[in-house]
Parts: structure tokens; C-alpha cells; sequence
């Protein structure tokens, strides 16, 4: 039977069912949008020799009136920084690059793996699921260090290819761009082949006979029936690795040497290493609003998916 | 029907073998006898010997193992509770708010909130340390429950709910006896999924530790910057194998359960 | 009518709706509704998908609160006690068996929800399940049963509560035809044995028909028509309700004359002797005639002539349809009672229609 969405009780939510909503709701409110606000305040600060090393401070005890005093005082001076010295300008520019060269790799290399686990026997997509899904739960960390294992000068990759007579001198891998992106594209090759592999298993097989049946080639049937299909996956797993990989930290920093400096490595040293904690948040600023893009571009994309009315 | 073609087969193998190569490696060499890490120096158990005498890895291991179950817990009920909230309240105001603060972390990167927490603390003159940490991962990791669970939730059939309150069951305890039983497994997967990525995270906890809480990422990222270690690669396997172990044996738990419901249909 | 007995619809009811409405998103659902239903009666809900039965039905269970209007349960207002409270039990299409429980916790989860003593649960739950012919079915899960056996499950776990009202909201939709027809018979009988109040929603008009004493059928959120099986399908009160119960021919005329024995129409077909009904010459009306209830005869004759244009067998039955000399293409079912070497009507053969003016009815909406 066809009954619309059943509201089961439209009656008045009792202070427990309240709760289950508010407890969340205040948790995230005071520990993920909070912050924000504060990052988005300190980046209009002042640096100072203190603790907390910047200007004005926050004083919520002295209420409204003084934080209008501090609006008085905010400054742009951080981002005039940003925009006039080079080093933010390229750390910037080097993410967004290596983030966009990462993504269209791992989907290179992600949607076969993806397609070939969907058009695997029915018997074997859950080990397959499981065996992809398995490195996820191991340490990220120690995923990146099995590769400073390999790539180190003395490493595996060294020794096979000197032994296999390929090369006569070790090259260097490690503290290369090679070396980041190789990171990048091990870690995150979990989150582009787990959304196509959605996509591509919900398929329906008899499509692509459809297509046969109706004189279309192979290939010619992949680019105008597979392809188009898998796009809600494409983007939902281009946007999950964009994202990250756009402000990642631990691999150009265990990976990449002195000309791979990433925007997330620049944040880190003037936060911890320089102390200059208004520079970093406004480093942060901007790279959320970096982060905005992507975002409504897939939101775009989606709005127009179930306007189209799948 | 699906007959596999080489070119599938292949690419899934290839794929394959660039996720486990590297680990295969990690692990074998964690049994290497030598110091030098890129000589195969015979099979030795002696760098996991010495772990138990490095006092600063144990130590660290534990206040990793207490901020996970901590926050694992924290995160499996807020989580739970989130997605009760998205998934049965229907329109209410804000939400849109909550829900894009519940997908916001699962893909920011994590100097982005790890620095926001941290300036929060500071404002907040919080002493930080264990529990800063702790309420750092929670606010991570609670957004993965919360996905995991609401994806049980959508998929759960309402008509059980209104069968129990249908035979004089009131709604909360329905939701005791009959809602919670049944989307145990995914509360269940949901609290593993948060643990793990606890004791996984480095960016978060290295923003939000304080004096006294190292946790072990922390401890073995300054090692790894200073290079490989074959100390580094035992405790690297360990982690590797508790984390294989727990996948293992829930599959296995699940398939037991799958087994021992067709044998009984039969 | 299944049973044989009789209901009083002027007997004190056991349920009653007044003027109940429910709409969601602004589209109305269950309109302005008022029914009564007689307790100890089997009461049947039926209509197309969408109509608004369902709607009905869990409003009594309390799973919707109506927009306006009341719901009273033996003279007591039930609008707003809430599911748990109500001395009503539903057997859900889905059946909606706790799949974590075995058979006998599911049957006994709606005792044990009284508080009543073990003893005194585990009694009742193998006294229903030895009525639903389920003993040694205990331990089961649901998933370890068949469809049939997960009906008579969910029906003992209805039941178990001695509900004053039961309320079966499509329950053999999930079944094969045979066990379908089974499952009916059942269902009657154990209607009978515990003289309780049953209300079924069903869109299977053989199955409403079947259990039911009264049928209430139901379109856009009203009731069109209230009453036994046989006066739904002998007297259908306009043409939604003779097209929707069983098959019809519907001819659409002009009253010439009305009598007190009979109503002469003038259509495209011919002239047409009807039911004496309350119309007035120059009305436009529609004539209403079941096809078993026409005759046909090879040649000319007296009623309306024709020519076979299609046949279908059936087996038990034939239809023809007949193209009469006006236009109007009439359907006429004729039971196989000979062999089909003797049937004696061919295709493109010239035929007469006829019929017996009572069974012609003359409706005007």
C-alpha cells in the first residue's frame, strides 16, 4: 500500500526525545562550528609576545561591549600577508595541484579496481568489499611508513630494480614529489574505489546487452551507458579525496622534501614552529574557503541529478 | 553469468597487490634479526622483545588504548543519538545546520579542526591533555557513527516499531526491546570503526595533547622522521595484526551467525 | 456473502467514525469520512490503491491521529489514546515479525507487555499456537518459516491479546493464489469461533467478497458504497461502483419512459428495457448489466442484434464480445456448460442479445 511518509506521532517531543537531539546538537555546535568562529576571529588578530600569543584575547566575561571593542581593533593585516609573500601563495598552488594530479590518478587507477570488484561472481564481492576496505583500519601512519621503508635509498624498490639491472645508481625516491604522490594515491585509493564500486554494483548488467543488442560496440558502450551511470560515484569519490588530500599533512611531510611544500605543512610550521597562530587560522580561512568549491560543485551536481528526476 | 574477463581480474590484482605489498613488507621485515633495516639479516623475534622494555612506547600505548575506548564510547552515543535524530525526526529547525556539521569532518582535513579545537581549548583556558584529546577524536569519530548507524536505521522497517507499540508496547521501551536489538550490529561496527580510527589519528591528537599525553602515533611519527627503525616495524605489525584480528574474528562472528541461520532453515 | 449470517448495520456499533479526515502535505487522504462497523462482523475495506483504506485502518490502530473528526471504540472517544493503549491489534501486511525473537516470544510479546504471570503467557501462547496449527513451531525464527507459516504466526500474535477489534491490513497479499484461498476460508472460521470484530482492507474485491459480511468500498478518501457483497455487486448505486465490482457493461442512454415495473432507455445500442427506477423521461442515465447476466442467441430475433467479434474461453466460462448494430460493443459471458465441439456461436456470426429487465439497472451517477 501506497501510504504517504508515515508520521507515526506528529505529537509534542517529550524531554527525552528532546534530548536525543540536543545532546548531539550542542556537542558539535560547542566543539566543531565554535572553533570555527574562533579561528575565523583570531586570523583578524594581532600577533603578540603572550600566551595565547595573539591580540586581543578573548573575554567572554566582559560580554558584548568588549567584543565590539575587539571588532575595532580586527585587522587584515594576516592576509595581506598571505597575499603578499610567495611561500603562502605556492604552498597553495602546489596543494591544489598535487590534490588535482592525486585525484585524477586514483581515479585512473580506482575505477578499474572498482569495476572489476562489481563485475566480479557475486560469491566474491564481499571478500573482495573486505579486502579493500581492510587497509582503512590499519594506521594510516603506518601505511606511509611501510613506504619510507621501501622507497628509502637502501630500500626494496633500490634493490630490485639495481639487481633487475634497470637502473646502475639508486635514485632517489624519498623527499620527491614522486614519493608524496605515491603516498597520496596508496591511502586514499580506498575512498575513490568504495563510492564507484557503489555505483557501479547497483548497475544493471542487462544495460550493457541492451546496448549489444542495439549494435553498440564495447567500448563505445562503456563511454555512452557505463560511464554517464558511474558519474554519481566519480564525483562522490573525487570530492572525498580532493578534500583531504587538499590540506594533508602527514604524507608530504614523512614523503616530500624542501620543494614539496604543502599548504597543510605551512599551517603546521607557523603554528608550531613559528607560534604565529593569527597567520595560521588565517591560513586556515582561506583554505576552508578553498574547500567551499568543490563542495558546491557537487552539491550543484547533485541538485541537478534529482532535478532531473532519477 | 559473470564470466571474468583478464582484464578485470588483472586490474583487481594489480590493485590489490599495491595495497597489501607494502604492509607484506612492514611485516616481514619486523622479524628481520639485523639492525640495518634494508638487510635481510635471518628471522629474529628480538625488536618485539624490546618493546617491552621501551618504557615511552608502552606508556604511550596506553594512553592511546584509554583515549580510544573513551572516545570510541562517547562517539558510539552521540553518534547513535544523531542519527535516531536525523532519521526519525523528520523537518526540524536547524537542521540543516546538524547535518552539514555531522559530513563537514568526515572529509575536512584534519589540520583544520585539529588547530580549531586547539584554539578553543586556549580561549577556553582548558588544560590540555587527555581528555582534550579525548573530546577531539569523539567529535571526529561520532560523524562515522552516526553514518554507519543512520544507514541501518533508514533500511529498518518502521512496521516492526508500530507492531510492538500495536501490542501494548509504549515507545521508549519499542525502542529498548525491539529497535535496539536490531541495530546492534551496526552500533556495534560503528564503536570498532571509531576506535580504530582513535588509535589511528596523528594530526587531531598532535593539536590537542598536552604535557603527559602522548599518544603511540604521536610517539611513532618523531621516530619515523628520524628514520626507519626496526623497533618502529614491530610495533607497526602489532597494530596491523590487532586491527586484522578485529576485522577477522566480526566477520567471522557474522558469518557463524549466516551459517547457523541456513543450517536451521534446512 | 461468505458466512450466511446476518448483521444488523442498525445494531449499537462497536466502532464508529465521525466525520473523520486526514490529508497529508495538503492531500486529503480519508475525507470527511462517518462509518460504522457492528460488533462480532467481519468488515471489509476495499478500493484501488491510494483510496484511503489504509489510512483508515491505522487510524483505528492509533498509528495516525485524525486531522478532524472522532474515532469512538464502545462509545469511547479514541482519537488520542495512543497505539499501546488501545484494545485494538493489527496483523500487518508485512507480518512485521520481531525477526530477534523465536515464533512463541513473538506470540507471547503482546502478553508480556500486561504483565501477565509466565505461567499464565506460556498457557495462552501454545493455546494459540496449537489453534494456528504452529505447535513444534516454537523455537523458529521468522526467517526459518514459510510465507504460510509467518501468516499464521503474525495472525496468532494478533489475536493472542483477545482484541476487541482485529484489523488485517492486506493480509494475504504476500501468498500464492491457492493458499490464498485457503487462508480465507480460515480466516472465516476462526472469526467465528472467537466471535471477534474483524476489519480487513484489501484492494482483492474475490477476497473481499469472500470473508466479509459487510464491504465498505472506498475512492479518493470516501466511501462510495456500504453493504453486503451481494447488494454491492447486484446493486451498485452508481457506475464507479459496477465498474470497479466484477465486469459491466455500461451503455449510456436517455430515459423514454418510467414505470413502477420498469424503465425503458433509448441508446446508441437500441432501446433498452431496464429496472423500474426513480427517473423521469429526458434524464440521461447509464444502464448497468453484468455480462453473465445477457444472452445471446445465434440468429435474429427479439433484444439487441449483433455480431460476435471476439471470442475468449476460459475454461469454466466464454466471453464474446458483440458489436451490436448501433455501435456500442457489449461483453457476454456464457458458462461452458457443454462441450466446445457444441458450442453452437462462431465468430462474425450474426446474434441476439437478451435480458431480464430486473437485472439491467439504470444509474444516474
Amino acid at each position: 500500500m501506497s501510504v504517504p511518509a508515515p508520521s507515526v506521532q506528529q505529537r509534542k517531543r517529550n524531554l527525552g526525545q528532546r534530548l536525543v537531539l540536543w545532546a548531539p546538537y550542542a556537542w558539535l555546535l560547542l566543539f566543531f562550528l565554535v572553533p570555527f568562529l574562533i579561528v575565523l576571529k583570531i586570523s583578524l588578530s594581532q600577533t603578540a609576545i603572550a600566551q595565547p600569543p595573539y591580540l586581543p584575547t578573548f573575554d567572554l566575561a566582559a560580554g558584548f561591549s568588549s567584543l565590539f571593542d575587539a571588532m575595532r581593533e580586527f585587522s587584515f593585516e594576516n592576509y595581506a600577508l598571505l597575499a603578499s609573500d610567495t611561500l603562502y601563495l605556492h604552498s597553495y598552488l602546489k596543494s591544489l595541484e598535487v590534490a588535482a594530479l592525486a585525484t585524477a590518478i586514483l581515479l585512473l587507477i580506482g575505477f578499474p579496481v572498482a569495476y572489476g570488484m562489481a563485475r566480479a561472481s557475486r560469491s566474491w564481492q564481499p571478500a573482495l568489499f573486505v579486502l579493500i576496505v581492510l587497509p582503512f583500519w590499519t594506521s594510516f601512519l603506518i601505511r606511509i611508513y611501510a613506504w619510507i621503508n621501501i622507497l628509502q635509498r637502501e630500500g626494496l624498490l633500490n634493490q630490485a630494480l639495481l639487481a633487475l639491472r634497470i637502473v646502475d645508481e639508486p635514485p632517489v625516491w624519498l623527499a620527491t614529489d614522486t614519493a608524496v604522490m605515491i603516498g597520496i594515491v596508496y591511502s586514499y585509493l580506498p575512498f575513490m574505489v568504495l563510492p564507484l564500486y557503489a555505483t557501479l554494483e547497483r548497475m544493471d548488467e542487462s544495460l550493457l546487452e541492451a546496448a549489444a543488442d542495439l549494435g553498440c560496440p564495447r567500448w563505445k558502450a562503456f563511454w555512452l551507458v557505463t560511464l554517464p551511470l558511474a558519474m554519481p560515484g566519480i564525483a562522490a569519490g573525487m570530492l572525498l579525496c580532493f578534500i583531504p588530500i587538499l590540506g594533508e599533512f602527514v604524507i608530504p611531510d614523512l614523503l616530500g622534501g624542501s620543494e614539496t611544500i604543502m599548504i597543510g605543512q605551512t599551517l603546521w610550521t607557523e603554528f608550531f614552529a613559528n607560534k604565529d597562530w593569527p597567520v595560521a587560522s588565517a591560513v586556515t580561512v582561506v583554505l576552508l574557503a578553498l574547500l567551499v568549491i568543490p563542495i558546491a560543485l557537487y552539491q550543484c551536481s547533485q541538485l541537478r541529478d534529482s532535478a532531473g528526476g532519477r | 553469468m559473470r564470466r571474468a574477463s583478464w582484464f578485470n581480474v588483472t586490474s583487481l590484482a594489480l590493485g590489490l597487490a599495491f595495497l597489501y605489498l607494502p604492509i607484506a613488507i612492514l611485516v616481514i621485515y619486523s622479524f628481520n634479526a639485523s639492525r640495518l633495516v634494508t638487510i635481510w639479516g635471518g628471522w629474529s623475534t628480538r625488536w618485539y622483545g624490546e618493546l617491552l622494555h621501551n618504557d615511552a612506547l608502552l606508556s604511550a600505548a596506553w594512553v592511546t588504548l584509554r583515549v580510544a575506548l573513551v572516545s570510541a564510547s562517547a562517539a558510539t552515543l552521540l553518534g547513535t543519538l544523531t542519527a535516531i535524530a536525523l532519521v526519525r525526526y523528520g523537518r526540524f529547525r536547524g537542521r540543516i545546520v546538524f547535518s552539514s556539521m555531522i559530513y563537514a569532518p568526515l572529509v575536512m582535513p584534519e589540520v583544520i579542526t585539529g588547530l580549531s579545537l586547539l584554539l578553543l581549548f586556549v580561549a577556553a583556558d582548558v588544560e590540555r591533555g587527555f581528555w582534550t584529546i579525548a573530546i577531539a577524536h569523539t567529535t571526529l569519530t561520532m560523524c562515522f557513527v552516526t553514518v554507519v548507524v543512520q544507514s541501518r536505521l533508514v533500511a529498518f522497517d518502521r512496521s516492526l516499531e508500530e507492531a510492538a507499540m500495536d501490542l501494548g508496547c509504549p515507545p521508549l521501551r519499542t525502542f529498548l526491546t525491539v529497535t535496539l536489538p536490531l541495530i546492534a550490529p551496526a552500533i556495534i561496527s560503528g564503536w570498532m570503526l571509531a576506535f580504530t580510527l582513535s588509535l589511528d589519528d596523528l594530526v587531531l591528537a598532535s593539536f590537542t595533547t598536552g604535557p603527559g599525553a602522548t599518544t603511540l602515533p604521536i610517539r611513532v611519527y618523531s621516530e619515523v622522521r628520524l628514520g626507519v627503525k626496526p623497533e618502529i616495524n614491530a610495533i607497526c605489525t602489532i597494530l596491523i595484526a590487532v586491527a586484522a584480528l578485529a576485522i577477522v574474528s566480526a566477520s567471522l562472528l557474522t558469518k557463524l551467525h549466516d551459517v547457523g541461520r541456513q543450517r536451521a532453515t534446512r | 456473502m461468505g458466512t450466511g449470517v446476518q448483521i444488523d448495520p442498525a445494531a449499537r456499533p462497536l466502532v464508529r467514525f465521525e466525520g473523520v479526515s486526514k490529508s497529508y502535505s495538503g492531500v486529503a487522504a480519508v475525507d470527511a469520512l462517518s462509518l460504522d462497523i457492528v460488533e462480532g462482523e467481519f468488515f471489509a475495506l476495499l478500493g484501488p490503491s491510494g483510496c484511503g483504506k489504509t489510512t483508515l485502518l491505522r487510524m483505528l490502530a492509533g498509528f495516525e491521529t485524525p486531522d478532524t473528526g472522532r474515532i469512538l471504540l464502545d462509545g469511547q472517544d479514541i482519537s488520542a489514546v495512543p497505539p499501546y493503549r488501545r484494545p485494538v491489534n493489527m496483523m500487518f501486511q508485512s507480518y512485521a515479525l520481531f525477526p530477534h525473537l523465536n515464533v512463541a516470544r513473538n506470540v507471547a510479546f503482546g502478553l508480556q507487555q500486561e504483565g501477565l504471570p509466565r505461567a499464565e503467557i506460556d498457557a495462552r501462547v501454545q493455546e494459540m499456537l496449537a489453534l494456528m496449527r504452529l505447535q513444534g513451531y516454537g523455537d523458529r525464527k521468522p526467517h526459518q518459516l514459510s510465507g504460510g507459516q509467518r501468516q499464521r504466526v503474525a495472525l496468532a500474535r494478533s489475536l493472542v491479546k483477545r482484541p476487541r477489534v482485529l484489523l488485517l491490513d492486506e493480509p494475504m497479499a504476500a501468498l500464492d493464489k491457492k493458499l490464498r484461498q485457503e487462508t480465507q476460508f480460515e480466516l472465516m472460521r476462526l472469526r467465528e469461533r472467537l466471535g471477534l470484530t474483524f476489519v480487513i482492507v484489501t484492494h482483492d474485491q474475490e477476497e473481499a467478497m469472500t470473508v466479509a459480511h459487510r464491504l465498505g468500498v472506498m475512492n479518493h478518501g470516501a466511501l462510495i458504497q456500504v453493504g453486503t457483497p451481494a447488494e454491492i455487486y447486484e446493486q451498485p448505486d452508481s457506475r464507479w461502483v459496477a465498474d470497479f465490482i466484477g465486469d459491466v457493461n455500461l451503455i449510456e442512454g436517455q430515459v423514454m419512459s418510467s414505470s413502477t415495473d420498469a424503465t425503458l432507455v433509448a441508446s446508441a445500442a437500441g432501446d433498452i428495457r431496464a429496472a423500474a427506477s426513480r427517473t423521469s423521461p429526458g434524464d440521461n442515465v447509464w444502464v448497468a448489466i453484468r455480462p453473465e447476466k445477457l444472452h445471446i442467441a445465434a440468429g435474429g430475433g427479439d433484444g439487441l442484434a449483433g455480431e460476435v467479434i471476439a471470442i475468449g474461453y476460459l475454461g469454466d466460462l466464454s466471453h464474446y464480445q458483440v458489436r451490436t448494430d448501433g455501435g456500442p460493443v457489449l461483453k457476454v459471458a456464457v458458462a461452458n456448460v457443454t462441450r466446445l465441439s457444441e458450442r453452437p456461436i462462431g465468430l462474425h456470426q450474426r446474434v441476439t442479445l437478451t435480458w431480464a429487465a430486473a437485472s439491467a439497472l439504470v444509474l444516474t451517477r
